[in-house]
């Protein structure tokens, strides 16, 4: 398993020599995105007000405090659960370039297709450690359809951003598929030691 | 026996404090919930599940001395007041002292705040809404205080919860087999494992999910259901959950449950049902106890 530390925007070979295992540190900028965006951008057809060619996404609405017009200062920003968003992710890559998707506890068939097609990947970060993301947060650099709030677009300047754990790669690998096949390979064992055969 | 009236500095202490443990919830995690994720931490054999506990360590350290939220999500303020019966209190004031203190510890920390109506999705930046916070009240016999047990309750493991309405015949068998499969299938990674399990039996359907709740947010970590039969059943289930091997944050390793809960009620000759909620790793609670004049304690 290897580890890499890869400044953004990234590039296709940046991401396609990723495999599931490694370790991801990134530098530079890495947007937030989620559900209420998302699903205007998608289902309301509004045209992203931001390029995200070759961007890292996380999936997150931060606690901010408010500083000047259009201008914010993290007070906390922590990652959701990325499974609510997994049929934008083709639209996201194919159609906007993104090409890393972070978040928690995984994303499904949809985004492993796109993640295949056009190369992409999922970065797992740990959920619940916002105090440790918000250290790697240097500035809030931009903030679009802040009507949204706090689900707003966000543009987070990020140092030492990591490690994050490749949980999803480009050739089909799904760390989550692996461990929920494993957990429902050990039912009928755990059924029978317990009585519920 | 005369009840004890209540002065206009309780219900002041009620507002403060519902302000105060919204903010030290999010901030100062339980005792309890510290020392079993450090030994959860020392107890993992995999690379990746040590890497997943260490972050997590990491982050309440970070919390702490930095005097950081843990966890970005504010979650569904959700308040637990219980009455002593030998307090006089005015209910309609009490209640707005809650909802107040819960809104000025959004707009004055600032905090994000995550609700919205259910249709529009409209956000009142205030943690608040219709029937929201969510107040649940409780009368005690033989007592003269006031405790509120405050709870952000997070969506990623609220969005996990699951209610089957199995028959007598299923028997507790078809309860255990519901809840391990519901685990191995349907929560996995979602809810930030290792968490805790909160499990409710039998009641009516509504009330079968709010003891699933009772059971997942407000106990300390290693507290057992007082009736052995359900305590036994929290331990088979514990080993059976932690077999899964869905791991720290469900990328694989030795502790998926840090607890498992069980509160139950007797239920109807037709029914058998189960709920299941689930607590996520930063299991946040923050409490205080108040008295007729306001004094208080803080804890968790």
């Amino acid at each position: 398993m290897a580890e890499y530390t890869l400044k953004t925007p990234l590039s296709e070979e940046d991401v396609r020599k990723l495999k599931v295992g490694d370790k991801v540190t990134l530098e530079g900028v890495v947007f937030g995105i989620r559900d209420a965006n998302l699903i205007r951008m998608f289902d309301g057809k509004v045209p992203s007000p931001v390029d995200l060619t070759g961007a890292a996404c996380i999936h997150t609405a931060p606690n901010v405090r408010k500083v000047g017009e259009g201008k914010y200062e993290p007070v906390c920003i922590g990652t959701t659960t990325s499974s609510r968003m997994d049929r934008f992710t083709p639209g996201l890559m194919g159609q906007y370039g993104v090409r890393a998707v972070i978040g928690k506890a995984g994303m499904m068939e949809a985004s492993m297709e796109a993640m295949k097609r056009y190369g992409g990947c999922y970065l797992a970060i740990v959920g619940g450690a916002a105090a440790w993301e918000t250290e790697r947060i240097l500035e809030i650099e931009g903030v679009w359809w802040e009507d949204l709030m706090p689900e707003a677009i966000w543009k987070f300047q990020t140092k030492n951003f990591g490690p994050l754990i490749v949980a999803m790669d480009s050739h089909g690998g799904n760390l989550y598929f692996d461990v929920k096949a494993e957990a429902a390979s050990m039912l009928p064992e755990i059924f029978r030691r317990i009585g519920a055969e | 026996m005369s009840k004890i009236p209540v002065s206009d500095s309780f219900y002041q202490a009620v507002e403060e404090l519902s302000k105060d443990l919204y903010v030290k919830a999010l901030k100062d995690l339980p005792p309890d919930v510290r020392v079993v994720l450090k030994d959860t931490y020392e107890k993992e054999e995999t690379e990746t599940g040590r890497q997943v506990l260490a972050t997590m360590l990491d982050n309440i350290d970070i919390a702490d001395s930095r005097n950081r939220l843990i966890c970005q999500d504010t979650g569904i303020p959700i308040y637990f007041v219980k009455v002593g019966n030998q307090l006089s209190v005015d209910f309609v004031r009490l209640e707005e002292a809650v909802v107040k203190g819960c809104q000025r510890a959004t707009v004055e920390h600032p905090l994000r705040s995550s609700v919205v109506s259910p249709f529009k999705r409209q956000n009142n930046q205030n943690s608040s809404g219709y029937r929201i916070p969510s107040i649940n009240y409780d009368v005690v016999q033989d007592n003269d205080k006031v405790e509120i047990l405050m709870v952000p309750k997070g969506s990623g493991s609220e969005n996990m919860s699951f209610l089957k309405m199995l028959i007598p015949a299923e028997g507790v068998r078809g309860v255990k087999r519901f809840i391990l499969e519901t685990i191995a299938q349907n929560v996995g990674a979602n809810p930030c494992p290792p968490y805790v399990v909160g499990i409710g039996i039998g009641g009516t359907a509504d009330m079968c999910m709010k003891l699933a709740k009772i059971a997942a947010v407000t106990r300390p970590i290693g507290a057992r259901n007082p009736d052995p039969e359900m305590a036994a059943f929290e331990e088979e289930m514990y080993n059976a959950i932690n077999d899964l091997g869905i791991g720290p944050m469900g990328l694989g390793g030795l502790k998926t449950a840090l607890a498992v809960n069980v509160e139950h009620a007797y239920t109807h000759i037709t029914q058998n049902p189960v709920a299941i909620n689930i607590q996520c790793w930063p299991a946040r609670r923050a409490k205080a106890t108040i008295s007729f004049d306001g004094k208080f304690e803080v804890g968790y």
